[in-house]
């Protein structure tokens, strides 16, 4: 199963210290394996702590992602709203593993695909498919980068983060890794772009 | 991409007045509640409040009306989806928590129930709190609804419920999953849905006849269907055929694997289940031609239905894995073959492993597999499962495995160092098994040179694996070449960029870091014949061709342009992690010879490093750990290999390279050169060292008007000196040399040159410290005791810093000879 989804940045931003990533979408799917520390914690500390967690991890892909660039010494080119296809096809990818308790109870597999400046991010439970998930991780930024625009300038991942919802809840169903052929993909996509369009 | 528009509407959301926000609930309640047809106007509101909520870390609590209001939106069937996922995401940022209010009679409403799952898994803490809608699920798949009434997330929603808690799922409700799941799996229809063909206007009820399946090649279906089925639009049953296969690994791995069914006591039960329960075998009828697959499954009825469910996945793995031979028409299908291959042997693994009669029948099947893919890279990473099965069931099968692991440990690292996700799965494949690997796989040890280009090539994603690999991989045969393979894996960073640049570099290539074609040089340099010998040995697949090289310093300058390369830099930074763990396990079955052994390699390599920035000091501070490590755990190293000793500490020139390590040798020496450790401690072997430290303190110290000032720290001249003194009073004809030798240090710091360096604070120190040991050696018995190594295990020592016994150790003695010590009678 999927543990989360983060949509976070990878570039300096002048509000944050540096090495620390703005999380600009998250979902963290269903409950989530406890430490027994945590058993006395109320709703809202526990939400807190949830959060922390999630920026420990977008730190974590973060320092990844640059040191995988800087190891790559790849250029980036620059793209622009209408190539997203170019941007994905140019995006770097990479594999992380977290310890139990760092920060999750469990051990965890962290894939991460970094576009420019921002990385998409699904934290796997151990024994997930990972070919599987760098697939469905894959499609789902395609679908992120198209119905966000995220290579314009704008702030839809803010503000039309329901989109990101509904794209989960058909590709990710509850963290759910499907095995979707090409057609079931179209029967989806199909229902997501009625979802989208109106 | 990212703008600042963005950052600041970020801001704004969180730094929104109370009163201001009270305000907007109050709006969005108002509008919710006024209209019935929620418009543009609602999601636009909706969509803010999200971002509210979502923005900060704390949570925000929402007033008693507008959170009734969002789960009575969230709850009705014929609100449109865009204000469900909003309510449903807005509801899961805040609080109060609607797990309790959501969890009382659901709709039948098929999305409305996704939606209102989302909000009850991620809210509730407890198993409990999952029971409601668990019951109502489990109750819907009993009632025998035809497919289209059941939620199709049912799966996918009791997946994650077993994955927070398995225990959510009594027996008999694990049997009726089980008993659907294998309706699912191996019985949904091979026809395509007709809803989508219903055909155009003329056409007429033919455009009704059912359409078949194909297989993702275009061939018509010919047995039941599976994930790779290809149709222009998907039934129910079709659907549920899907996610209950993406479900049914994370199930066998949690319901099936209590070993309560071993292979004999499933053979008894088939032959003792009664009829009965078969209630729910579909009709086979429908699929007219059967592969080999269907035609091995007739006795499978009679077996209970966790059984059942492992017979009719295993069909189902099989037919996957004969499906993916199959040339796919789309690009995305070839994928999910590849993805299918995986997760049908470890389906099958996983089979295999609570029942060992499957194994017979799944071997011929993997080797077939493995024989189809193994002459093709592309495929690597489906060869990983294959290889876990191999390892875990080819005893059983009496199968021989040595050509898998043999390409495994062999090819793969070889060729497939810069593939991330290989290196990551394959790593995570070694260090799950390493237990198994160890005992059963010789080969893996051996290849350790192999399996560090993983990590040399992918060191930041590698290192926290290889922390918990590393010790799996030494063993005393290796023990030595390990380190020095561990030692040059930035020389195998390098080489390893080189070898990949080689194949494709371009003299035009711009390369980041590269500033003045260094880069090139060292190309040049990689290909020619006379070098071949020093980058086949680093770039050496298997253990065993010898320790290290002679010529290491050549590779050492021919690659030193390559220093300023990240991947070099990243390689070198590790390093010092690893030798740590690596010290820190070979102490633990060390015996004397290995430990003679790492000393002299300690003493080798300490001035033989890769120089990429500071990676020679920061291995060397290591080394200074562990050496103090290594004595304390046998001290008899100081008298056996006192030659190197000598020779090491007697030239002046590794103070100025090693300082660390070289005062750490020193130390040693003083510490455990005793005959309290050791028998074999004579007077001449103490007079020996002790000369030679006596010359080095006074080369060191003497005082030349035309010296330069001493670039080394005053603590060489400090452990010198005490070591001096140590090894006097163990041998107390040599008292008079030392007091002499001391006694120089006062010149020593007053001196021009010194002053120069040392602050009036070091230099008052270096006085005080000579005239303290002056004294001291004035009384050789307090001496003796005073500068006595501590006994090992049970001393009470006065304090831990290991330098700087002697002022405590003097003060108390002070304290007993002048009487005023309350450790007295009075």
């Amino acid at each position: 199963m999927v543990v989360c989804f983060l949509i976070h940045t990878v570039c300096p931003v002048s509000a944050l210290s540096a090495g620390e990533s703005r999380i600009l979408y998250s979902r963290v799917f269903g409950p989530e394996e406890r430490d027994p520390t945590e058993a006395g914690l109320n709703p809202e500390q526990r939400r807190v702590v949830q959060k922390e967690r999630l920026a420990v991890v977008a730190r974590q892909v973060r320092s990844a992602v640059c040191l995988s660039r800087e190891a790559s010494g790849n250029v980036c080119v620059e793209t622009v709203l209408g190539e997203e296809a170019v941007a994905l096809g140019e995006a770097e990818s990479g594999v992380l593993s977290l310890g139990s308790g760092e920060p999750f109870a469990g051990r965890t597999v962290v894939l991460w695909l970094a576009v420019h400046a921002l990385a998409f991010t699904l934290v796997c439970q151990p024994h997930e498919n990972l070919l599987l998930a760098e697939g469905t991780l894959r499609n789902l930024a395609r679908h992120c980068l198209e119905e966000l625009r995220l290579l314009g300038p704008g702030s839809e991942v803010l503000l039309k983060s329901d989109r990101v919802d509904a794209m989960l809840q058909r590709l990710l169903p509850h963290g759910q890794l499907l095995f979707l052929n090409h057609r079931f993909t179209h029967g989806l996509e199909r229902d997501l772009s009625a979802y989208m369009s109106k | 991409m990212y703008a600042t528009g963005t950052e600041s509407l970020i801001k704004q959301a969180r730094d929104i007045q109370e009163e201001e926000l009270q305000k907007f609930y109050g709006r969005i309640s108002k509008l919710l509640r006024s209209t019935k047809e929620h418009g543009n106007e609602a999601v636009d509101s909706l969509q803010r409040l999200h971002l509210i909520v979502s923005a900060t870390k704390y949570a925000r609590t929402l007033p008693p009306d507008l959170l009734k209001s969002l789960q009575a939106l969230l709850r009705s069937p014929t609100c449109p989806e865009h204000l469900q996922v909003l309510s449903s995401s807005i509801l899961r940022e805040s609080l109060p928590l609607s797990v309790h209010s959501l969890s009382t009679d659901f709709t039948s409403d098929v999305r409305t129930i996704s939606y209102l799952a989302t909000v009850v898994l991620s809210q509730a803490a407890s198993k409990e709190e999952l029971t409601f809608l668990s019951q109502y699920l489990l109750k819907n798949l009993e009632s025998r609804q035809p497919e289209g009434q059941i939620p199709r997330h049912t799966l996918p929603i009791l997946s994650k419920m077993i994955s927070f808690t398995p225990e959510i799922l009594k027996e008999d409700q694990v049997n009726l999953v089980s008993r659907k799941l294998v309706d699912w799996l191996r019985y949904a229809s091979v026809q395509q849905s007709t809803s989508i063909s219903s055909g155009g206007f003329f056409a007429g009820p033919r455009a009704r006849q059912p359409v078949p399946m194909t297989e993702v090649d275009g061939a018509v279906v010919g047995d039941f269907f599976t994930v790779l089925c290809v149709g222009q639009s998907y039934t129910e049953d079709q659907w549920m055929n899907m996610y209950a296969f993406s479900m049914i690994r994370k199930w066998l791995l949690t319901y099936d694997t209590e070993g309560a069914s071993a292979g004999d006591s499933a053979q008894l039960k088939r032959t003792q289940i009664s009829e009965s329960q078969n209630q729910d075998d579909r009709s086979e009828v429908d699929s007219s031609v059967m592969s080999m697959v269907s035609a091995t499954s007739s006795a499978s009825r009679l077996l209970p239905p966790k059984e059942r469910l492992r017979e009719k996945a295993f069909e189902y793995c099989q037919r996957l894995i004969e499906q993916s031979d199959r040339k796919a028409l789309k690009r995305t299908d070839t994928e999910l073959q590849k993805a299918c291959l995986v997760e049908s042997v470890a389906i099958m693994d996983l089979i295999c492993c609570e029942d060992s009669s499957y194994v017979y029948r799944a071997f011929p099947c993997i080797k077939a597999l493995y024989g189809r893919l193994s002459g093709d890279l592309l495929f690597a990473r489906a060869l990983l499962p294959i290889a876990q099965f191999y390892l875990n069931h080819s005893e059983t099968a009496a199968v021989d495995s040595e050509a898998v692991f043999r390409q495994l440990f062999g090819a793969f690292p070889a060729e497939l160092f810069n593939e991330p996700m290989l290196a990551f799965e394959f790593v995570q494949f070694c260090r799950l098994n390493e237990a198994v690997l160890k005992d059963s796989v010789a080969l893996c040890r051996q290849s350790f040179p192999n399996l560090l280009k993983f990590l040399a090539w992918n060191s930041p994603a590698l290192i926290a694996e290889f922390v918990e690999l590393l010790p799996s991989l030494l063993a005393p045969e290796t023990a030595i070449e390990l380190l020095h393979t561990l030692l040059d894996l930035p020389c195998l960073a390098a080489s390893l960029e080189l070898q990949q640049r080689s194949a494709s570099y371009q003299p035009s290539e711009r390369v980041q870091w590269d500033q003045g074609g260094k880069l090139a040089a060292c190309l040049e340099a990689f290909r020619q014949p006379s070098y071949r010998g020093l980058f086949l040995y680093i770039l050496r697949p298997e253990a065993g061709t010898g320790d290290t090289i002679d010529r290491l310093s050549a590779l050492h300058e021919i690659l030193a342009p390559m220093g300023e390369s990240p991947r070099v830099l990243h390689c070198a930074q590790i390093v010092p992690v690893l030798l740590h763990v690596y010290f820190n396990n070979v102490t633990q079955f060390a015996d004397g010879k290995l430990l003679n052994q790492l000393l002299l390699v300690l003493l080798e390599r300490s001035g033989l490093l890769y120089n990429v920035k500071t990676f020679p000091t920061e291995v060397q501070r290591v080394f200074s750990t562990h050496l103090r490590a290594l004595c304390k755990l046998h001290p008899a190293l100081i008298i056996d290999q006192h030659r190197e000793l000598l020779d090491f500490t007697a030239s002046t020139a590794n103070i100025y390279s090693k300082e660390d390590f070289y005062t750490h040798m020193v130390w040693v020496i003083g510490e455990y050169l005793s005959v309290t450790y050791d028998s074999r401690c004579t007077v001449e072997l103490i007079t020996s060292y002790f000369e030679s430290l006596e010359a080095v303190l006074f080369e060191v110290t003497q005082v030349r008007r035309s010296a330069s000032p001493p670039s080394y720290s005053p603590r060489v001249i400090t452990v010198l000196m005490t070591t001096l003194a140590k090894l006097a009073s163990r041998s107390q004809d040599l008292i008079p040399r030392a007091s002499l030798s001391l006694s120089k240090l006062r010149s020593f710091s007053c001196s021009e040159v010194v002053a120069a360096s040392y602050s009036e604070d070091d230099r008052e120190e270096l006085v005080t410290r000579a005239h303290e040991l002056i004294n001291l050696l004035k009384l050789p018995n307090v001496a003796q005791f005073v500068l006595a190594p501590s006994a090992p295990g049970d001393s009470t020592r006065w304090h831990r810093d290991t330098n700087t016994s002697l002022p405590q150790g003097m003060k108390a003695i002070n304290d007993l000879l002048h009487k005023q010590s309350s450790f007295l009678p009075a």
